[in-house]
């Protein structure tokens, strides 16, 4: 039979094709494995190494001098709950607030470009914030402090929020805001007792996400916060900070500190996974009986 | 009198006419006063003309239906008697709206102030979701810095009375508002737009998203409220029309085409546009 | 029994208060401010670095871009060595990322049982959720010594005769670098790229079906083809991202400014050098320098997040703001 060009595939191509096909799925698979598996080796390695190390002394102790074994991180932990706190002072007021006037306010094109701004601010490398705040606020006051640190963290905190916010904050049905409005109420109380109480819990998801992102950051504390390896004196002093203090052990060369920094790491990513599960208790759907 | 006592009955008689007018009165038939006096009203979205030189009288404690095709203006026109037209950009109008008298849109007067006036009840109940049903009820009070505990309690027993709503919600007054069912959820938003007593009610299809059942239970709440407020009533339902309303409206592409009794716009319409409409020839 | 409209006469009580405008114009106001504090911060960033880099701007110009020369006794600085490795880390890791990014996201969308997704979908966003830091930590007690005693060995014995793989092997090194940002910079390509796919609609996919085709076929042909623009947007923003890596790349790079055609050897970035020296900054020219390098990296960072936006914009219809 001559082989007249044939719209229809051989036998043999069909298999071919059909096999291909498979493999191809199974490279897709592996992929997706292979992607997957780096979260469960740092998971295993930060159980693995820091676990041993997580007691009571970890938990209350100063670090010890330099080259001695013991001693805690208790400083870097207070730190960073301290940071996060004045990280929230800042980037909530302004970042809900913000959410609230591109949600409720504004013109569209306004709108447009303050969003694609809050975009652009959060690419901004960490670093960059880090010296930004260190020319703003180190350098004036002559000394590096837990309140730079802070700034920095609100600062990168604004844009996140303000977009979280905004999101939640324009699907709340327009049908609340009439209804509102329609009774005579104001519309700066229909816009705080109405909308944004009814989008609160994404509002606060949205900020607790951004505050897990901003625990971990180092960079921004680097020339700001500084580190240090006692109680802060002051706020207006340089202070410790989990990440800061990883990252410091991880660099020296005693094996103690090593050991010591594979704890933090692990107390530090308890935290931000904790933080994660709350937001995602908080988001589950509710259901009416 | 100010502006702001005029959302509230003043409480001694010889005060204002206020009293008379919402306390239960029968008119004797003829007596209109009347509640919404419109001349010449047009409205424009930006550059487009929705409602064109519209003049119409709408009596006191009755019930006025408007009706006609979709796109014919009717919802326009219900949300310029309280200017929630305003409520989207670049909205302008022309001509006079007066309520009892009153201009609605002269600068002196705050939109919010119209809307005590004038209480709206929306197509698709719209209970606030984080409130339970008394609070719900009292939203429009509280949120407007009433505190006395005493007078709530007795408002939100009166406005859920009126909405027919009371018995059935008694003793769960702590639930959620958006627990109740579909045609108690709009009975409790008609309780909430009553309870901040305004003069007139608006109310957009509030029955469009309802079963039979309860359409039929709030057509004979409308009923029964034509004694103390003003009803305004957009439909699509001719025959919901027929059966509420003392007087009915027509619009048309923008345009008020005929305002008569209720019984004369259904038996014999003046216009020819108006009869083919109602009897459904087109719409 | 309820007698609607007949109730008892209504209770009267006190006026409700005039309403007041002045409230509603400052809650305005006060939202707008909290707005444009936007707008303030982005002029802050860029005149802070402008004003730090000052000096150092004026005194070598352009010719700092491409100058090799980083040495702080003789105040002499370039910045080529920098911006020649936060190039090349980066490249790495979008070469790696993006096809394992997109191959996963193809898993997800295409062959995943619809049970395994969100396990998937929630352990790729926990990825993303581990600071710098710890993959810094990890990258050196973990990372380096396995690829120092393994994996760079087999490399360099299996392709050894391209310079890329030649030279000594100490484990820091501009592949390290690369290899841990691509593990980074992977959730954010994942999830951009599975919103792009699942944007194809599926008439496309049926058509080509309906043609014949195997799965694979219908994918290569149908969807990666449709997907392709938005790909490319999801990997210039994955490129955004591991331009500004920091703590991690300088844990496993090796932070040596040398220019070298070994993925082996020591390199050293932008953001690494900043956050080694800044703190060591001796002299005023120097910590110019620095923000110098500063204002390079972010313009790079600002130019690259820019294009992705508008790439992505156009496709996803603005979803892409809310990626973290």
């Amino acid at each position: 039979m001559p082989a007249a060009i044939s719209v229809h595939p051989s036998r043999g191509q069909q298999v071919w094709r059909r096999f291909k096909s498979r493999v191809m799925a199974a490279v897709m698979l592996t992929c997706a494995l292979a992607v997957m598996a780096p979260l469960f080796l740092v998971l295993y390695n930060l159980v693995h190494e820091g676990a041993t190390s997580l007691d009571w002394h970890f938990f209350t102790q100063l670090p010890k001098p330099t080259g001695e074994v013991g001693g805690g991180m208790a400083n870097a932990i207070v730190g960073t709950l301290v940071l996060l706190a004045m990280a929230a002072v800042i980037g909530v007021p302004f970042g809900v607030m913000g959410g609230v006037y591109l949600a409720e306010y504004g013109s569209d094109r306004v709108n447009d470009w303050l969003r694609f701004a809050a975009d652009v601010l959060n690419g901004i490398p960490s670093i960059v914030w880090g010296m930004v705040v260190w020319a703003l606020l180190v350098v004036p006051l002559k000394t590096f402090s837990a309140y730079a640190g802070g700034v920095a963290l609100g600062l990168m905190m604004i844009p996140l929020v303000m977009r979280t916010t905004e999101e939640v904050l324009v699907l709340v049905p327009q049908g609340y805001r009439e209804a509102a409005l329609a009774l005579g109420i104001a519309r700066w109380r229909t816009i705080v007792v109405i909308v944004v109480r009814t989008a609160l819990k994404g509002i606060i998801t949205g900020i607790l996400v951004a505050l897990a992102r901003v625990a971990g950051e180092t960079a921004p504390l680097l020339f700001t916060a500084l580190g240090n390896n006692f109680w802060a004196r002051s706020l207006a002093a340089p202070v410790s900070a989990l990440p800061l203090q990883i990252y410091a052990y991880a660099l020296s060369p005693y094996d103690d500190w090593h050991r010591q920094a594979w704890a933090g790491a692990l107390v530090l990513m308890a935290l931000i996974l904790l933080t994660n599960i709350l937001v995602r208790f908080l988001s589950r759907e509710r259901r009416f009986a | 009198m100010t502006e702001a006592t005029r959302s509230l009955p003043a409480d001694p008689p010889a005060a204002a006419p206020l009293t008379a007018r919402s306390a239960p009165a029968s008119r004797p038939a003829g007596d209109m006063e009347v509640a919404f006096d419109i001349q010449g009203f047009s409205l424009w979205y930006g550059a487009l003309q929705a409602l064109f030189d519209v003049t119409i009288q709408i009596p006191a404690q009755q019930v006025t239906a408007i009706i006609g095709p979709s796109g014919c203006g009717k919802s326009t026109f219900l949300r310029a008697l309280n200017r929630m037209h305003e409520l989207t950009p670049g909205t302008r109008i022309a001509g006079t709206l007066r309520l009892f008298g009153d201009d609605l849109y002269s600068s002196a007067i705050d939109p919010t102030q119209v809307r005590r006036r004038v209480g709206m009840v929306f197509q698709k109940s719209n209970p606030f979701p984080t409130m339970s049903i008394a609070e719900n009820v009292l939203a429009g009070l509280r949120l407007n810095g009433v505190r006395d505990r005493g007078f709530l309690r007795e408002r939100l027993e009166a406005a859920l009375r009126m909405a027919a709503l009371w018995d059935e919600v008694k003793d769960v007054l702590g639930r959620p508002g958006v627990s109740l069912s579909g045609g108690q959820q709009q009975r409790l938003c008609i309780a909430r737009a009553l309870a901040v007593e305004p003069e007139t009610l608006l109310m957009d299809e509030p029955c469009s998203a309802l079963d039979p059942i309860a359409t039929a239970k709030i057509e004979e709440l409308i009923r029964d409220l034509r004694t103390r407020y003003t009803v305004v009533i957009v439909t699509h339902n001719m025959q919901q029309a027929a059966r509420l309303s003392d007087r009915t409206a027509f619009f048309y592409l923008g345009k008020l085409v005929e305002y008569d009794e209720t019984r004369t716009i259904f038996m014999k319409p003046a216009n020819p546009q108006t009869e083919a409409y109602v009897s459904g020839r087109f719409g | 029994m309820n007698a609607p409209g007949e109730a008892a006469p209504i209770p009267t009580g006190p006026p409700l208060a005039p309403p007041r405008r002045l409230a509603d114009l400052a809650f305005r106001w006060i939202a707008l401010l909290a707005a444009l504090t936007i707008v303030a911060l982005i002029g802050l960033v860029g005149w802070e670095l402008y004003h730090g880099a000052g000096p150092a701007v004026r005194r070598f110009g352009i010719a700092f871009l491409g100058n090799s020369t980083w040495d702080p006794v003789t105040d002499r600085y370039g910045a080529w060595p920098f911006i020649f490795g936060t190039l090349v880390s980066s490249a790495i890791a979008l070469v790696i990322a993006v096809p394992l990014g997109v191959a996963t996201a193809l898993y997800l969308t295409e062959f995943a049982p619809v049970r395994i997704r969100q396990p998937v979908i929630m352990i790729i966003e926990m990825l993303a959720a581990v600071p710098s830091v710890i993959f810094g930590l990890w990258g050196i007690f973990v990372l380096i010594p396995w690829m120092r005693d393994h994996f760079f060995r087999w490399l360099q014995g299996a392709f050894g005769f391209l310079p890329l793989f030649q030279g000594p092997i100490y484990g820091v090194s501009m592949l390290a670098g690369g290899i841990i940002v691509a593990i980074m910079i992977l959730p954010i390509v994942t999830s951009i790229s599975r919103e792009i796919l699942r944007s194809v609609p599926d008439l496309q996919r049926e058509a080509a079906y309906a043609l014949g085709a195997t799965h694979w076929e219908v994918i290569r042909v149908a969807v990666l083809s449709y997907a392709r623009r938005g790909i490319f947007g999801a990997a210039v923003l994955g490129l955004g991202r591991a331009l500004g890596e920091t703590m991690a790349v300088t844990m496993v790079i090796g932070n040596r400014p040398e220019v070298s055609a070994s993925l082996f050897a020591p390199g050293y970035t932008l953001a690494s050098v900043i956050a080694n020296e800044f703190t060591e900054a001796t002299s005023d020219l120097y910590l110019n320098a620095l923000f110098e390098l500063g204002l390079v990296l972010l313009i790079l960072t600002v130019l690259v997040n820019v294009l992705a936006q508008l790439m992505l914009r156009t496709i996803t219809g603005g979803a892409s703001g809310k990626v973290n």
